[in-house]
């Protein structure tokens, strides 16, 4: 190195000449721009911007200018290190990049491979049924009410105006527990429940019932021994049919979508006086396939409607029965089968499909309907 | 009921337009089920007609007779030349009037008649038997017609084949509308037209008794006809009109005198029945059954009676089950002429038990069961006795035998306003009024109407039974919908909720749900090697089962889970998961013989409610899982995984973390569990159920492949949810130290476990056994169980010595009661 010194001595500082900079900093530049890989730039990075490059030697020569020269020469030094400085970087990105890729490649699988590795489950689309046609109710204030399903016959008949040997009860082919004469039977509906509400909760009563029910049908393609229903019951002061059709619609609308119409008519339940069938327009066709010339629809057999359930209002006989003074309490019941609902929203042909407990007939539901 | 459109049509003017499927709509509308219209006939096209048989050739040389025939049609051919037709039939003769279809016609079922050569002639058509025609089961022969019948007449109109047949499903409180004239009134005041009530005949004057008669049982029978004809001619054939009708109508014609019977039930709700009056000996007496009488019925079933049975008696005995069935002694046989016909008006719950009891279930009960109009006897016997004369050659013997019992007339009181209230509608006392005297009642008063019901709607005895009336009159379909005021409700309960979240955790863990029946067989508890006096083999039975294998109700979730899993294996899907969350069936010891049967007309005391629930078993919730195969499979990742005893276990656990329970498992034995691979679950000291392997001789005697596992708990002994206490969560660093202990290798791990855990004290953080190792380096007899220790404290960072004291005590706690020694050391 050379001692500062005050002298003008063109040979030390030619390396701050001009043309002998561009020629060290293209020297760099082309240096790098070779450099193949990272560890060549490496190299490169030593042999042009490290310590010992031309470039950090003629920087050091600065001193050796007179002062009236330097500002220049440092310009020009800053000027070709910023260049190779730069340069580097795009280098060392650009090389990194390639490296990355390369080796993302090289780890690259094949993601169609098949993972079935964890087992999957589902819920019982009856169960998910019951739950959600149940929310529906609750979303409008209703509680989930439960009963056994061994029941006495007085919850099960007696209490909802069922007479003794009337048609009405034997038409039920009810499952008798122990023998005819213990008063025990598989309830044949969820309606005792209705009693039950009514007995043990305070007026009014608002309840929804999603229950197992029995009755003596062979199994077939469209019956089921055991089988579920599922019904809302209000109990209030000056409840009208107009409040039993408002249940319905509200409930129809949280199940199958707004602007669907229903329609009553007239029916027979030993626990409700007036009693009705609703139908509800087919939430597919929405009633279009009942038209002369429609496509047919699937769903409704093109008939436009779809039996939903019965209903009717509180039979008083049955309030006198709970206690509860006719003259000043009315009540509606609306009750539906979730076999037949599941059915028809959802296309299950054959109630085997339900009762089975084959897997490929459930999986596919998951765990909320 | 079948009712035939032309059949309503004599009763009611309906519009001409109208057809069964606009009259189904406006019936259903008013409250009767139309199940479906059958159009009978509609497909048939004419040419139909009458014709005159003129000569009957037989061919030979045929496997059966065939005959070549000519018959006269008239001018139906357009020619007036015979027709020359083939036909199998033998049961006619020249001269005979028959029914042909010419060539073009169609027959009923779509069957296109054309001239065609067969048998080596050309047949222009064919002569018809009722079957082919569609009014009647009869192919036997061809239907040869009354001798007067007009040849050349269209067969179409004059036989009546093409009719709308209504079919309803009458419901329990209308039978009334088990008739036409039921149906045709509704009809009526649906197209509000003029309704012709078909019992509405002139009775002639009574002229003193017919064979005598007394009502023995006023409460069996509260109204007894009886009237006789005479000379009736045993030979006298049923008209066609009225075979056509009973066919249509679903009843098979038998012979004049039982048809009209069967026809004017038909048409009027009355159920008759005819005695041959030769077989009767004596006064008829209407009495219950008493002690050891017997009864061979129509049915040739020889009946043991029932003192509650309602008979027709005479001197000799029995002669006919009330309103169910008749006697075989005392039937009308193929030579009777004289005949006592009977119309009576039985007691609705007594003909119920009988034919429930006696299994004998006859239009005649069903009818009686549903209500028959008191009105009726009279008139019916009286259509009945001038039918046989009319068309059966009989004479009606002056006079008619009437016993009869005093009925109080039913009034029910009702508010005008009543029907308004429960519809929800403004009708209005004059609507009220005008649609109840529509239904046949007689109303009386101005706010507060008096309504005699008519004899025909027995079901009419509350005011909502009125309001109903005038609603459906009304139209159900004016009624309007009113929001729904929203209740207070406080969602689910705590047990509904975790019922939800019991079923989706198990379904994330991979197990399907299946819904499985409850019934269960004897078979089932041995095949569960459940020991002699397992409480679980103490079951309900049922007197009815659906079948008489699967009498039981189950005590267990397991049999129908298992089956439904051997389903699944046998389908093809050995690895499966299957959960189910329902009931159990356990009947108290203390129960009481019969549940009580309370009275309705007030509610149940608290005392009263009590002996009901006291007479239920007991019906908890319990959850059970069974698995097989491999809980993962081997694939392309490497080798797969069996379901193992701890899966089932596993699965216990994440149904008691949904409780926030930590379960400890125990070794047991207990069916039907490997008794070596078995663990008890208890939640603190509580027993909540069982968990394992399953024993080889269940898994062999449900074909499920070995080693096969199962969980069940029940579910309330895991108590109601906690409500989780927000944890600490501490921001210092971990200290981890491992420990590897020797222990006999009788002691379970979680002994072990348990003694680090209390050893480690407060700063332990976590314990987890990573590695358990049995072989030589241990020794005979002992096993090494490796553990994970995660130290942390919370308020600062853990020194090494902290640590490693608390590792010290830990493993000094697991020596002390578990004799655990520290590897290497």
């Amino acid at each position: 190195m050379s001692a500062p010194n005050k002298s003008y001595d063109p040979v030390e500082v030619s390396a701050l000449q001009p043309e002998e900079l561009d020629r060290v900093r293209d020297a760099a530049l082309a240096a790098i721009a070779a450099a193949a890989d990272l560890d060549a730039l490496k190299q490169v990075r030593l042999a042009h911007a490290g310590d010992r490059s031309p470039l950090a030697l003629a920087n050091r020569e600065i001193g050796a200018l007179p002062p009236a020269a330097r500002a220049d020469a440092g310009k020009r030094i800053g000027a070709a290190r910023g260049a190779v400085s730069t340069a580097l970087k795009e280098r060392q990105a650009a090389l990194e990049e390639e490296r990355d890729q390369r080796v993302l490649v090289e780890e690259t699988v094949d993601v169609t491979l098949p993972w079935d590795r964890a087992p999957r489950g589902a819920r019982h689309p009856l169960t998910t049924m019951q739950e959600r046609m149940a929310d529906v109710f609750v979303s409008m204030g209703f509680e989930v009410a439960e009963g056994p399903e061994v029941e006495a016959e007085w919850f099960n008949f007696d209490a909802l105006n069922f007479k003794p040997d009337h048609p009405a009860r034997t038409m039920q082919d009810t499952f008798f527990v122990g023998s005819e004469e213990t008063g025990l039977v598989l309830r044949t509906h969820t309606s005792p429940v209705q009693i039950r509400a009514l007995l043990s909760r305070e007026l009014p009563v608002y309840v929804v019932v999603p229950g197992r029910t029995f009755r003596t049908d062979e199994l077939d393609a469209t019956h089921s021994p055991v089988f579920h229903q599922l019904e809302g019951l209000a109990v209030d002061e000056g409840l009208t049919m107009a409040d039993l059709r408002g249940g319905i619609d509200a409930f129809v609308t949280g199940m199958f979508g707004a602007g669907l119409k229903t329609r009553f008519r007239p029916s027979y339940f030993p626990f409700t006086e007036p009693s009705a069938e609703v139908d509800m327009q087919c939430f597919v066709c929405r009633g279009a396939s009942a038209e002369p010339g429609a496509d047919p629809c699937r769903t409704c057999s093109s008939e436009g409607w779809i039996e939903l359930g019965g209903c009717g209002m509180v039979n008083p006989r049955v309030l006198v029965a709970c206690d509860i003074d006719p003259d000043r309490y009315s009540g509606w019941a609306f009750g539906l089968g979730v076999e037949r609902t599941l059915m028809f929203r959802h296309g299950v042909e054959d109630m085997y499909d339900m009762v089975e407990g084959d897997v490929r007939f459930t999986l596919p539901f998951g765990t909320e309907i | 009921m079948r009712a035939p459109l032309s059949w309503l049509r004599e009763y009611v003017e309906l519009p001409a337009g109208v057809d069964g499927r606009a009259l189904a709509a406006e019936l259903i509308a008013a409250g009767l089920e139309v199940e479906t219209v059958e159009r009978a006939g509609a497909d048939i096209t004419g040419p139909l007609v009458v014709g005159e048989v003129l000569a009957v050739e037989e061919l030979a040389g045929f496997k059966k007779p065939i005959r070549y025939c000519q018959v006269d049609v008239g001018k139906a051919n357009g020619t007036g030349d015979p027709q020359n037709i083939v036909c199998g039939a033998t049961n006619f003769a020249a001269g005979d009037r028959v029914v042909v279809i010419l060539p073009g016609g169609v027959l009923p079922g779509g069957f296109r008649i054309g001239a065609r050569k067969t048998y080596g002639k050309v047949s222009e058509g064919m002569i018809c038997s009722v079957a082919e025609l569609g009014i009647g089961d009869d192919h036997g022969g061809i239907l040869v017609l009354p001798p007067d019948t007009p040849v050349g007449a269209d067969a179409i109109e004059l036989l009546g084949l093409r009719d709308d047949v209504l079919d309803i499903a009458v419901t329990p409180d209308r039978g009334y509308a088990l008739s036409i004239r039921g149906i045709a009134r509704e009809a009526a005041t649906a197209y509000g037209v003029p309704f012709k009530d078909p019992a509405d005949v002139d009775l002639p004057p009574e002229t003193g008794a017919a064979y005598p008669a007394s009502i023995g049982d006023p409460t069996a029978c509260d109204r007894f006809v009886l009237r006789e004809v005479r000379g009736f001619d045993p030979d006298a054939q049923t008209p066609m009109w009225m075979r056509v009708r009973l066919h249509r109508a679903g009843m098979r014609p038998v012979s004049l005198a039982v048809d009209v019977t069967n026809y004017l039930m038909l048409e009027l709700g009355q159920p008759l029945h005819a005695f041959d009056r030769g077989a009767l000996t004596g006064p008829i007496v209407v009495r219950r059954a008493a002690p050891g009488e017997k009864l061979e019925t129509l049915d040739h079933v020889k009946r043991s009676l029932h003192p509650e049975d309602i008979l027709i008696t005479d001197e000799s005995g029995p002669i006919s089950m009330a309103g169910t069935m008749g006697g075989l002694a005392t039937e009308i046989g193929e030579r009777s002429s004289d005949m006592v016909i009977e119309a009576a008006h039985f007691d609705d719950i007594g003909t119920a038990r009988m034919s429930r009891r006696h299994r004998l279930h006859s239009e005649a009960s069903y009818r009686f069961e549903r209500g028959v109009d008191r009105e009726l006897p009279l008139y019916a016997s009286y259509r009945a006795a001038r039918m046989l004369a009319e068309l059966g050659g009989a004479e009606v013997v002056p006079g008619v035998t009437h016993a009869e019992a005093p009925v109080e007339p039913v009034t029910v009181t009702m508010a005008a306003g009543h029907p308004d209230r429960v519809a929800g509608v403004t009708y209005g006392r004059d609507v009220v009024v005008r649609r109840l005297e529509q239904v046949g009642c007689t109303v009386e008063g101005d706010a507060s109407l008096t309504v005699t019901p008519p004899s025909w709607r027995p079901d009419l005895t509350d005011p909502n039974d009125l309001a109903e009336e005038v609603i459906r009159l009304e139209g159900y379909e004016d009624i309007p919908a009113r929001a729904p005021r929203p209740a207070a409700g406080t969602g689910l309960t705590v047990q509904q909720r975790l019922r939800r979240r019991v079923g989706r955790a198990l379904a994330g863990a991979g197990y399907v749900e299946a819904l499985t029946f409850p019934f269960v067989a004897e078979k089932d508890l041995d095949g569960l090697q459940f020991p002699a006096d397992d409480a679980r083999r103490r079951t309900l039975r049922l007197a009815n089962p659906m079948s008489e294998q699967e009498p039981l109700l189950r005590t267990t979730l397991l049999p129908g889970l298992l089956k439904a899993l051997a389903l699944n294996v046998g389908r093809g899907f050995g690895d499966t998961g299957l959960f189910e969350v329902g009931v159990v069936f356990r009947p108290r010891p203390d129960a009481p013989e019969r549940a009580p049967r309370l009275a309705v007309d007030r509610g149940p005391t608290a005392e009263e409610l009590a002996g009901l629930e006291a007479a239920l078993p007991d019906q908890p919730y319990r959850v059970g899982v069974v698995l097989s195969g491999d809980r993962e499979p081997s694939g392309w990742w490497g080798e797969g995984r069996p379901a193992l005893w701890a899966d089932a276990i596993e699965a216990a656990r994440t149904v008691a973390r949904e409780v926030g329970v930590e379960l400890t498992a125990g070794a047991d034995q207990h069916a039907p569990w490997h008794p070596g691979r078995c663990a008890a679950l208890y939640a603190g000291d509580t027993l909540v159920g069982h968990a394992g392997e399953l024993h080889p001789r269940v898994t062999k005697a449900y074909g499920l492949p070995e080693r096969s596992c199962a969980m069940e708990l029940e579910l309330r002994r895991l108590g109601d949810p906690v409500t989780v206490s927000a944890p600490h969560v501490s921001s210092y660093p971990v200290a981890t130290q491992d420990v590897a202990l020797t222990v006999d290798s009788s002691v379970p791990a979680a002994e072990v476990e348990s003694a680090l855990r209390d050893g480690a004290g407060e700063l332990l953080e976590a314990i987890r056994l990573f590695d358990v190792y049995t072989g030589e380096q241990v020794g005979e007899g002992r096993k090494s169980l490796a553990y994970s220790l995660r130290f942390r404290a919370s308020d600062r960072t853990l020194t090494a010595e902290e640590a490693s004291q608390a590792r010290a005590a830990a493993v000094a706690s697991a020596s002390d009661r578990t004799g655990a020694v520290l590897r290497g050391a």
